[in-house]
């Protein structure tokens, strides 16, 4: 069994911590990865910094620039994850990036070093499913990587169930009309509908929730109607006043 | 004529890379936009308001005296006696009667010199419409005419922060608030961005070669010209110029990118030459990056050409040997724009003078018909002239 099935077989409510590669500091991904891992946490999602991130809110661009001012590289993060990997046996690791940058490393390449590197699965928000299932599916099934697509409150229900079918880990449930970040403390009554709503389709795939999520009453909130939630840039805030350890104890407390 | 396939694509270019967030928004224009620019109604309005309040058509002028200098009969598409002085207001008015036909409200802008961001707020202005334009904080301090143009047109300009904080985060940061306002209509500039803009705004840009070749016909009794030139940053200047001519084999299309300091130099802007294939803005194109993809900020002296990619359409007539690619030096360029005002007696804008940097660069022979798109004034750059030519 690979590690997104068996994980997905746990009983409780999944978290996922997103970490920018190379923020704060250029080597920093591997210890604050294993501190997510002592506290318990469930899925790694590194982020792989961009020039040009569309999806992504002002704290993780800000996270991704000064990454790549560290001197991040593609190169360097298959290699901090292969670190990782050395203590971490269990837990899936997703690396998040951009299409282009699959592109320019060559898709093959990136592919093959991403099984060396033993990540389970990729999250590429600008690549359309139908690309995917055109040119790169086969791809990431030679080197047993999984994708997660994302959907959002505006994805009607013809194309939430396509994506489901060309997804084969998690879908990333979009929580808002948004890009990453935001500073609510609890989901709105149509945000927890259109939770209600994904949950009802009967998806074959696993759901988590991402995008917002900055609470510990969001997180529980989010398991009452996904197999869990994802978070990012409440968790890089964390890391840049040097707290990130008390967070993720904070988190994973309630999330028991 | 070019069109993309359904899905945007010119060859191996174009398409719809876009995160899930934004798909139902370009979704929604992917089907709306032909319906509105080919109905009857449509056509009529932005033919009148082209006419009236932009003052088309704009005339093909027998630059005489350049002439001599060059040795062919050259012509100059006047597209810098526009409203608004360039030819960016073709396309502004056009979205803003797509964003009304569409039950739109609001619109957003990203602006890089500023002249499309003033164009945009001029539409706006007209209709009656909020406008928020994004401009990077670098090319707000770079471009204040500008952006007190926009402001007294009633538009609030934002600035962009982000990255490099010019026109790529601009745009970025227009795509990103698109994302969270999907009842914002996105105004975009150029021939870029994900499928269907690149389309989108050649059709509302070709009525630039439309009236050319009327008034090829018209005026100066030929079929077609033997050369379009054009200047190239995102490509919507040349897409207009080129577009109906793309079939006719006779004409050949020269686009001029800005080589800035040298192509060599690591400070330029030519994204033919040193582009390589890759994704920018939600389209695959010839961009400016890094080994790994990241992009690069390019340079150019003139703030409308410093665009590290190309409209996917451009890409494709480059790719297939059916447009060829100049380039020209600031210096060039800024010696064609002197040529031009004192042989003619008209300052062009810096961008279109890159454009007229070529008519060096090219062997041409006598009674060769050769028309130079000049796609603006000089009126914005006159701080630039200043400062090199020591006025």
């Amino acid at each position: 069994m690979n590690r997104i099935t068996a994980t997905f077989l746990k009983q409780k409510s999944l978290l996922n911590i997103f970490i920018t590669a190379g923020y704060p500091a250029l080597d920093s991904l591997p210890t604050l990865a294993s501190q997510l891992f002592e506290h318990g946490v469930d899925i790694l999602e590194v982020g792989m910094p961009y020039s040009d991130p569309l999806a992504d809110g002002p704290v993780i661009q800000e996270t991704s620039s000064l990454a790549l001012q560290n001197g991040i590289t593609l190169q360097r993060i298959f290699e901090q994850v292969k670190l990782i990997r050395q203590t971490e046996k269990d837990a899936p690791i997703f690396l998040m990036g951009y299409l282009n940058q699959l592109l320019q490393f060559g898709p093959e390449a990136f592919c093959k070093a991403c099984a060396e590197a033993e990540v389970d699965g990729l999250i590429i928000p600008d690549l359309p499913y139908e690309i995917y299932q055109e040119k790169y599916q086969s791809l990431l099934k030679t080197y047993g990587l999984a994708i997660s697509f994302l959907v959002t409150p505006r994805t009607n229900d013809l194309r939430i169930k396509a994506l489901d079918q060309a997804c084969n880990s998690f879908l990333y449930i979009v929580s808002d009309n948004s890009i990453t970040g935001g500073s609510k403390d609890q989901f709105s009554s149509s945000q927890l509908a259109y939770f209600k709503r994904i949950n009802s389709m009967k998806l074959k795939n696993p759901t988590m929730i991402g995008f917002g999520i900055s609470s510990k009453k969001m997180l529980k909130q989010a398991g009452n109607y996904a197999n869990g939630a994802i978070i990012g840039t409440a968790y890089l805030e964390s890391v840049k006043r040097g707290e990130q350890s008390n967070f993720i104890k904070e988190l994973t407390q309630q999330n028991l | 004529m070019m069109q993309p396939t359904e899905n945007g694509f010119y060859g191996e270019f174009g398409g719809a890379f876009v995160p899930e967030m934004l798909y139902a928004n370009v979704e929604e224009l992917r089907q709306n936009y032909l319906l509105f620019l080919e109905s009857d109604g449509f056509k009529k309005e932005l033919a009148d308001l082209l006419k009236h309040y932009v003052g088309r058509p704009t005339p093909l002028y027998r630059a005489s005296n350049l002439s001599s200098h060059f040795g062919a009969e050259i012509y100059l598409k006047r597209e810098d006696l526009t409203h608004t002085g360039a030819h960016k207001i073709n396309n502004a008015l056009g979205q803003i009667l797509l964003a009304r036909n569409m039950g739109k409200t609001h619109i957003i802008a990203e602006t890089g010199a500023g002249q499309h961001g003033v164009a945009a707020a001029t539409a706006c202005a007209l209709m009656g419409m909020p406008c928020k334009v994004f401009m990077g904080e670098v090319d707000i301090e770079r471009q204040a005419p500008n952006v007190a143009r926009m402001k007294m047109l009633g538009a609030e300009v934002v600035p962009a922060t982000s990255g490099s904080k010019t026109l790529k985060d601009a745009t970025n940061e227009a795509i990103r608030y698109w994302i969270g306002h999907p009842d914002t209509y996105y105004l975009i500039g150029s021939v870029v961005g994900p499928h269907p803009y690149p389309d989108l705004v050649a059709r509302l840009q070709a009525v630039i070669s439309k009236e050319i070749e009327e008034q090829l016909v018209k005026e100066v009794g030929v079929e077609q010209p033997d050369y379009v030139i054009a200047c190239v940053g995102g490509g919507s200047n040349a897409a207009g110029a080129f577009y109906h001519f793309i079939e006719n084999k006779k004409v050949k299309l020269v686009a001029v990118e800005a080589a800035g300091k040298g192509i060599d130099s690591g400070e330029s802007a030519a994204t033919f030459q040193l582009g390589t294939k890759g994704i920018i803005h939600g389209n695959q194109t010839l961009v400016m990056q890094t080994e790994e993809g990241q992009i690069i900020e390019p340079y150019s002296l003139s703030a409308g050409l410093d665009y590290p990619g190309i409209g996917p359409m451009l890409a494709h007539l480059l790719h297939t040997g059916r447009c060829e690619a100049l380039s020209a030096t600031d210096e060039e360029a800024l010696q064609a724009a002197m040529l031009l005002t004192q042989k003619e007696g008209i300052i062009p804008a810096l961008e279109s003078a890159h454009a007229l940097a070529a008519l060096h660069k090219l062997s041409l022979k006598p009674k060769e018909v050769v028309v130079v798109n000049l796609s603006g004034r000089g009126d914005k750059d006159l701080g630039t002239y200043m400062k090199h030519f020591n006025l």
